[in-house]
């Protein structure tokens, strides 16, 4: 009975919202405008990235901080950890990610540097790292993480507080992470590869803490 | 679709997939509806950016959790109230 009428509410509502969808008057409210004229003053020169990190900063820093919650949430689910062997891999997967790996490193560095003017920026680098260590953990070349240790820790947090410490400082004099124009670019070079760096962390850890969790067996 | 699937579906896995699939939904129809006939938007390309990276890290808690409740309890649905 529940499943019919669920499926029945979820197939009425499909042509409903098509229809509102195609109807749609434009939006009222056009913000296009306003972000390419004060592109030149927010420090970078792509207007996705501008957004993200100048005008809607605040919610990139939420953003991490919400991450950083996630990890939280995972260390606390995983329970305590046994010595497993790294996974044993092929040699064509061996090979193929020593060759990978470096390169996935060094295309990290250019998508954070890239945000500027491209798409790309801080959250696409720290993915790449992210996906980077997870190969490596796959073919046994990093193993599963433990507990946290200090380097660790401190990595992870060092993005969110060097974000935290600019809107810190920037709510001292004016509005909350309003950039004075002439440091707006290299703030946001310098926020973006803080995160970077911590996002890559968090990522892989939301996975290397999870494999070894419960008896992941080679 | 993915909404049926959060509802309905009982194994732990199928839904957190399930989930996922309503996320990209709702993602898709943002950036395109801020997008007709016409440039690209950036704004909402830069608030579904946030979205995506936000559901990545929901769904690996939720992984996490699924994972855990697997382990004390070796099952991989909740357990049904008994309703219809």
């Amino acid at each position: 009975m529940k499943r019919f009428l669920v499926i029945l509410a979820a197939v009425v509502f499909v042509p409903i919202l098509a229809t509102a969808m195609v109807d749609l008057a434009p939006a009222p409210l056009d913000l296009r405008p306003q972000v390419a004229a004060n592109l030149a003053v927010s420090g970078v020169s792509h207007q996705v990235t501008a957004v993200l990190l100048n005008y809607r900063g605040y919610d990139t820093l939420l953003e991490i901080g919400v991450l950083l919650l996630a990890l939280f949430g995972v260390l606390a689910a995983t329970p305590a950890h046994r010595d497993i062997a790294p996974a044993r891999a092929e040699l064509i997967q061996s090979t193929l990610t020593r060759l990978a790996v470096p390169l996935m490193i060094l295309v990290a560095g250019y998508l954070l540097w890239a945000g500027a003017f491209r798409p790309g920026g801080a959250f696409q680098a720290g993915a790449v790292l992210g996906a980077a260590a997870v190969l490596a953990h796959l073919v046994g070349l990093v193993p599963g993480w433990q507990h946290p240790g200090l380097w660790l820790r401190l990595g992870l947090v060092m993005g969110f507080v060097v974000f935290l410490a600019v809107a810190a400082a920037t709510l001292g004099q004016g509005a909350l992470l309003e950039y004075p124009p002439p440091l707006a670019g290299t703030l946001i070079v310098v926020i973006e590869a803080a995160l970077t760096l911590s996002l890559g962390l968090c990522l892989s850890g939301l996975f290397l803490f999870l494999s070894r969790g419960e008896g992941v067996e080679s | 679709m993915g909404v049926c699937g959060v509802l309905l579906l009982r194994h732990l896995l199928r839904r957190i997939l399930a989930f996922n699939l309503m996320g990209s939904g709702a993602f898709l129809v943002l950036v395109g509806l801020a997008q007709r006939d016409d440039i690209a938007n950036p704004v909402p390309q830069a608030m579904v950016l946030t979205g995506i990276v936000v559901a990545v890290a929901a769904t690996a808690l939720a992984l996490a959790l699924a994972r855990r409740y697997h382990h004390l309890s070796g099952r991989s649905s909740l357990p049904e109230g008994g309703d219809d």
